[in-house]
């Protein structure tokens, strides 16, 4: 079965800087990717060659097996730009009729839409009096009109409250479950966890991860932080034989892989009632994201 | 094609009356329409020439400089104004041609300027009619300057929209569609001008000064509405105009119709490689 978007080895130049380096990627189906990176990594080139807005310098992709920008391209494509502002003076209604009729979608499905986002009671409101959020929200019923193959997504998130971004993933998961694919961008891994199947993460113009949450956790190896209270007594004597370092008169800070951490947790329940807490604290996603978007970029270059 | 062309035309006029922007064109239009019909006219009570006729020539002069600028500010933002909100990319995202954009964008604009110009012109010449007492004469060189006005104007719209996809910032766009309305229905005059009086045996006004005056849209709409006046073209001070022109009179308006398509054609050229 054809692919919702596939990319093979595309790079795209600005003047000599190579913006987007031999990335390739896939997203089937009713799959939801995201696509990680820092501001200038070369996310939004990557989605305008999605659009077909700009040609690949080199490599070839395709939505839903055909070249971006053809007409059955543009069919199967719904895209949600990063802070767009629709024209303050209409109202949501009649954004998404115009932005059905383009699509050749019925109006009735347009005014479900916007109950299905929540903005049924502010559909004839204009939008100049709609909040971020509620602009947000319009921008992805617009982009859910037509029951697109392939929802494009640009840092949908950003901006909105933690409620309200949690009802956008519940909407992204729905619409991926009738069997769209998903493929959005973000700057934060936090947000993600649970909510996307895989994780992309292009790290100046290249793709340094895909794979889902789990795997790149382990493929990131961070240790696994353990805190270890201590009830009284020597503290540095406590450190030495823990192998961990004092953090302070009564805490010792552990760092061990993941494949150690019961022997660890056995070594520290042989001390028995010296020992007043434990505290384990897997490595955040923060630290995960941090470790793929920023390691080896001395080594990388050249 | 069509049915793009015509959701985009519509969001336009809807853009267009809920912008103000119909409203504010008629009520500009009627204003100064009506000061000068009515303020104008008062002593041609005598000369044997309809009103409405003696009203189509002073709305014709109201016209070079009124139209194209309403034409312009219509059109600046445009382009520029939707990639600033980011809209373009979405429309251009979905399955809709750049052409079909640009022409639904024209026919929206085009329909909101002759509205502006049919009811802004339509109440003076309306009241006129009714009050002069020769009722309709003249109604058909007053028909003529309602369309060739939207034909000026819909010119001035294909140039705004050029302007428009030139620039990517909506504040360029607007000075340069400030400074396009000064050049075309100002500094290009005062030029000619300023060349016929330094043409000292009178060659240049024989031979190049019509050209000039019909390559530029303005005075080309101007000519053609001051020649075809007939009997009122001695009120203008443009009489035997038609008889000096190398041309016929109905020939300039092909000046305005290759602006027209020029403007568009280039306006076109350029959003084609408009990255949104």
């Amino acid at each position: 079965m054809t692919l919702a978007l596939e990319t093979r080895s595309v790079s795209r130049d600005f003047e000599s800087r190579r913006v987007v380096d031999a990335v390739s990627l896939s997203v089937a189906a009713g799959e939801k990717v995201a696509l990680l990176g820092h501001n200038g990594a070369g996310k939004t080139t990557l989605f305008k060659m999605i659009l077909g807005f700009l040609k690949p310098t080199i490599g070839e992709l395709t939505v839903d097996g055909h070249l971006p920008g053809t007409g059955t391209a543009r069919r199967a494509v719904s895209y949600l730009p990063e802070n767009v502002t629709f024209q303050k003076t209409l109202t949501g209604r009649e954004i998404m009729r115009f932005y059905a009729r383009l699509k050749r979608a019925d109006r009735a499905q347009a005014d479900r839409l916007l109950d299905r986002v929540g903005l049924g009671a502010a559909r004839d409101r204009r939008v100049g009096t709609y909040s971020k959020g509620m602009r947000q929200r319009l921008g992805l019923a617009q982009a859910l009109i037509g029951t697109p193959k392939l929802l494009l997504l640009d840092e949908p998130t950003s901006g909105l409250d933690p409620i309200s971004r949690h009802e956008f993933y519940d909407i992204v998961a729905e619409i991926a479950g009738r069997g769209s694919a998903v493929f959005l961008s973000s700057h934060s891994l936090t947000e993600l966890e649970a909510k996307t199947d895989r994780v992309a993460i292009m790290r100046s113009g290249k793709l340094v991860a895909d794979a889902p949450l789990a795997k790149l956790r382990a493929d990131a190896g961070l240790p696994i932080r353990i805190r270890v209270e201590h009830a009284s007594g020597d503290i540095d004597e406590m450190a030495a034989r823990l192998g961990g370092r004092r953090v302070n008169g009564r805490s010792v800070e552990i760092l061990c892989e993941a494949d150690r951490k019961l022997d660890r947790l056995n070594a520290i329940g042989a001390l028995g009632a010296a020992v007043t807490d434990i505290d384990v604290t897997p490595p955040s996603l923060e630290d995960v994201y941090r470790y793929f978007s920023s390691v080896e970029d001395e080594g990388v270059s050249s | 094609m069509i049915l793009n062309v015509l959701a985009v035309a519509g969001l336009e006029l809807r853009l267009g009356i809920r912008n103000r922007w119909v409203v504010l064109s008629i009520a500009i239009l009627t204003l100064f329409a009506g000061i000068l019909t009515f303020v104008g006219s008062a002593p041609t009570g005598t000369v044997g020439v309809d009103r409405l006729t003696v009203t189509a020539a002073s709305l014709a002069t109201l016209s070079v400089y009124l139209v194209p600028l309403i034409a312009l500010l219509l059109a600046f933002d445009t382009i520029a104004g939707e990639i600033d909100r980011g809209t373009l990319q979405l429309v251009l995202a979905c399955p809709v041609s750049r052409f079909e954009v640009l022409a639904g964008k024209f026919l929206g604009h085009v329909v909101v300027l002759s509205i502006a110009i049919i009811v802004g012109y339509g109440l003076s010449g309306g009241v006129v009619a009714a009050t002069s007492g020769n009722g309709t004469a003249g109604a058909g060189t007053f028909a003529r300057l309602v369309l060739t006005s939207i034909l000026l104007g819909a010119a001035f719209l294909a140039v705004g929209y050029l302007a428009s996809a030139l620039v990517r910032q909506t504040g360029t766009a607007a000075a340069l569609a400030v400074g396009i309305w000064l050049i075309a229905v100002v500094l290009y005059d005062l030029g000619l001008l300023a060349a016929l009086v330094a043409d000292q045996d009178g060659s240049f006004s024989k031979t190049l000064f019509p050209w000039l005056l019909a390559a530029s849209p303005g005075d080309a709409f101007r000519l053609f509405n001051l020649a075809t006046l007939g009997d009122a073209a001695a009120l203008t001070g443009m009489a035997g105009i038609a008889e000096a022109l190398p041309f016929a009179p109905v020939a300039v308006l092909g000046s305005l119709a290759i602006w027209l398509v020029a403007a568009f054609s280039c306006a076109f050229l350029v959003f084609r490689r408009v990255e949104p």
